[in-house]
């Protein structure tokens, strides 16, 4: 029973339907909660006693920070299951993954870039989250680049898992390095938002914001996996039917 | 020891959208050779590459001695030598290193060997020049060597006869039906018959359509 | 069935043998990387100012970042030939472990171009102003840290077997990958320089050394496996 529900998962033509099918219900939940979290965030919610009105950028930039994360992981594990099991649709996730990963880490790098101004008036610091935030951009690129390079998609979706695997592992290291590094030469503070407790009014915005930009990626995700999988399948005789329905 | 044969089942590939091998299916048993032909393009070399595991069929199987290839692919290659449609030589070292340090790295090898096979090849008088000095026949007389050092039972050979003279040709011929007598398989993708008794040779035609 | 079989160390002494050899009858080439290494280090001072107080204070980093660049340079005869004649197929086919026999590959690669980088940095260095004590500990750092980068550089050369002209998306590859190398090797350098202790960095490099002894060979033979497809 639960064989034939995974192989259907990995049957592209249900995996077309079923993501047609999904795609409302992810967007319009997403657009909800944002809506809600940018109001309650925005508008509701009382001015910093330290920074002020400025710390309502965090409203998008931890959960866009949080989310490249997030993406990258998933484009690794669905990298590493196209690559051990041998799964088309797994890897066509994968590079569907890429090109929202590397936006989500762009918004934080520049939503970051602008609180740094507010915070410290320049468009710059080599503040650890800012840094390892580029550097996962660079990860992205790097994914994208060697997808890119290689015509055989099939070579390309092995090869670029096996990128995406080394990269996921070298993510906590590059972290870690990167905060040492940061550690060692009393640089200007981390952007520390949160204070031990943040008060509710603070707190449930951002918590709307988290779970809307996570289910905005399915959304986005389901978008561009119908895309990836037309692709893909473009001879296949599926296709022609799906395409007339 | 179980009995020596290489079985494909249902062998299906697909190089991007081209369906290269359409379920392929043969036996070969000890003492014999399986000669495929077709046009380019049919599939010759993905099927060798299939048999020796480089490639991954989408579809079917591939039995050595009785079990899956896939099973133990360490064990299978060490029973296996493959020679591809260039003589897999470096072309800075000598024909005689090159094959030290091939073979070698299968089985162990003195140098007296490796002579006395370059030898039987008529490889002596440039043995000792590095491999971009030699022709394309000299090099293809120096892999059939380091086929003949690598002692496998099975073969799997792609144009094994190209670049070569008909004495050279006939040597091939030669070579595998000796193999063939010893216990050994030989699967061929090939251009022309090779000079072997029609007694051991198995077909396999593969059609580009 | 195979019972003589050659044993693994064997397998990969010779496959080490092998590519020292091969290096050796090409000298030409291996001498390239070390002298992008001096030219890279002598941009800097041009750049900069010729005061070598000045330049002392940047040299860490002027010697890590033209380490990784020569290092980046030299990861082109990793594979790339063994790749276009047919032999590392028949490293493949050989019946002995793949990720085992690229390890020889990535040790003799260090041997020839990640060692003698360790033995040009304290020139370098000199060449920057570092005090004469600082030497040693260069030398250590530069050791260690390359066995890193020829670890982590052998998966993006394996990565892009298949690509043309694929210098540029090596160096994208790699370089994020060897960003914690740089921060502790230059960290263990200018440690060094000061004339503090330079262990715990020393001890973090090894372990990322370490950690790509482990890892990298595994992440190559896949990689490797894919291109031969």
């Amino acid at each position: 029973m639960t064989w034939t529900w995974f192989h259907r998962l990995g049957s592209p033509p249900y995996i077309y339907g079923l993501a047609a099918r999904l795609t409302p219900w992810f967007a319009w939940t997403a657009a909800a909660l944002i809506v809600g979290g940018l109001y309650g965030g925005l508008v509701l919610a009382p001015p910093d006693y330290q920074q002020g009105d400025d710390f309502r950028i965090m409203y998008v930039h931890v959960p866009t920070a949080w989310m490249s994360l997030m993406v990258y992981t998933t484009m690794a594990v669905s990298a590493a299951v196209g690559l051990i099991w041998r799964i088309k649709v797994s890897h066509a996730v994968a590079a569907s993954c890429a090109p929202i990963g590397a936006s989500f880490t762009f918004v934080a790098l520049v939503t970051g870039s602008l609180w740094g101004y507010r915070m410290w008036g320049t468009y710059w610091e080599w503040d650890p989250r800012l840094t390892s935030e580029l550097i996962l951009l660079f990860l992205y690129l790097g994914y994208m680049g060697l997808r890119s390079a290689i015509d055989d998609t099939q070579r390309a979706d092995r090869v670029s898992a096996v990128l995406a695997v080394v990269g996921v592992i070298n993510v906590p290291i590059i972290h870690f390095s990167v905060l040492w590094w940061n550690s060692l030469h009393q640089a200007p503070s981390v952007m520390q938002l949160a204070k031990p407790t943040m008060p509710a009014s603070m707190l449930i915005p951002l918590l709307m914001m988290f779970l809307g930009f996570t289910i905005m990626f399915g959304a986005l995700l389901l978008v561009r996996l119908r895309a990836e999988i037309l692709n893909r399948e473009r001879t296949a005789n599926w296709i022609r039917e799906a395409v007339a329905s | 020891m179980p009995e020596r044969r290489l079985q494909a089942e249902n062998l299906h590939l697909w190089r991007g959208d081209r369906h290269v091998l359409r379920g392929v299916r043969f036996a070969v048993n000890a003492g014999e050779c399986l000669q495929i032909t077709g046009g380019n393009g049919a599939g010759k070399t993905s099927l060798l590459r299939t048999l020796s595991g480089l490639m991954y069929p989408e579809e079917g199987s591939i039995t050595w001695c009785g079990g899956n290839i896939r099973r133990d692919m360490q064990a299978f290659h060490a029973d296996m030598a493959y020679i591809g449609h260039e003589p897999p030589l470096k072309p800075d070292l000598t024909a005689q290193e090159n094959l030290h340090y091939w073979i070698g790295v299968r089985r162990p090898l003195p140098i007296d060997e490796i002579n006395r096979e370059l030898g039987r090849l008529g490889c002596d008088q440039w043995r000792n020049r590095p491999i971009r000095t030699l022709s394309a026949g000299q090099k293809r007389r120096v892999a059939l060597a380091g086929l003949l050092l690598m002692a496998a039972p099975l073969w799997l050979l792609d144009e094994p006869t190209t670049n070569l003279d008909t004495e050279g040709q006939r040597l091939v011929g030669t070579l595998i039906e000796e193999h063939l007598a010893q216990g050994g398989l030989a699967v061929a993708a090939i251009h022309h018959e090779l000079a072997v008794s029609s007694a051991v040779i198995r077909r396999l035609e593969l059609s580009s359509k | 069935m195979s019972s003589t079989g050659t044993s693994a160390l064997e397998a990969a002494r010779l496959t080490l043998a092998r590519d020292i050899r091969l290096a050796l009858r090409k000298r030409g080439q291996l001498i390239q990387p070390l002298a992008f290494f001096a030219i890279v280090t002598t941009l800097f001072p041009l750049g900069i100012s010729p005061e070598l107080s000045r330049l002392r204070d940047v040299a860490p980093g002027v010697l890590w970042v033209a380490a990784l660049l020569s290092s980046l340079l030299a990861l082109e005869f990793l594979f790339r030939d063994d790749a276009q004649d047919g032999t590392l197929e028949q490293h493949v086919l050989s019946g002995q472990s793949l990720t085992w026999l690229l390890f020889a590959k990535t040790v003799a690669h260090w041997l020839l171009t990640g060692l003698p980088l360790a033995v040009m940095a304290p020139l370098a260095g000199l060449s920057l102003g570092v005090p004469v004590a600082s030497l040693g500990g260069i030398v250590a750092s530069v050791a260690v840290g390359s066995v890193a980068l020829s670890l982590i550089g052998s998966i993006g050369a394996a990565l892009t077997l298949g690509v043309k002209r694929s210098g540029a998306l090596l160096s994208l590859l790699t370089l994020p990958l060897s960003m914690p190398v740089l921060i502790f090797g230059a960290r263990a350098t200018e440690l060094a320089i000061r004339g503090a202790g330079f262990a715990p960095p020393l001890y973090l490099l090894g372990a990322l050394a370490v950690l790509g002894i482990t890892l990298a060979p595994l992440a190559a033979a896949a990689a490797v496996r894919i291109s031969l497809e």
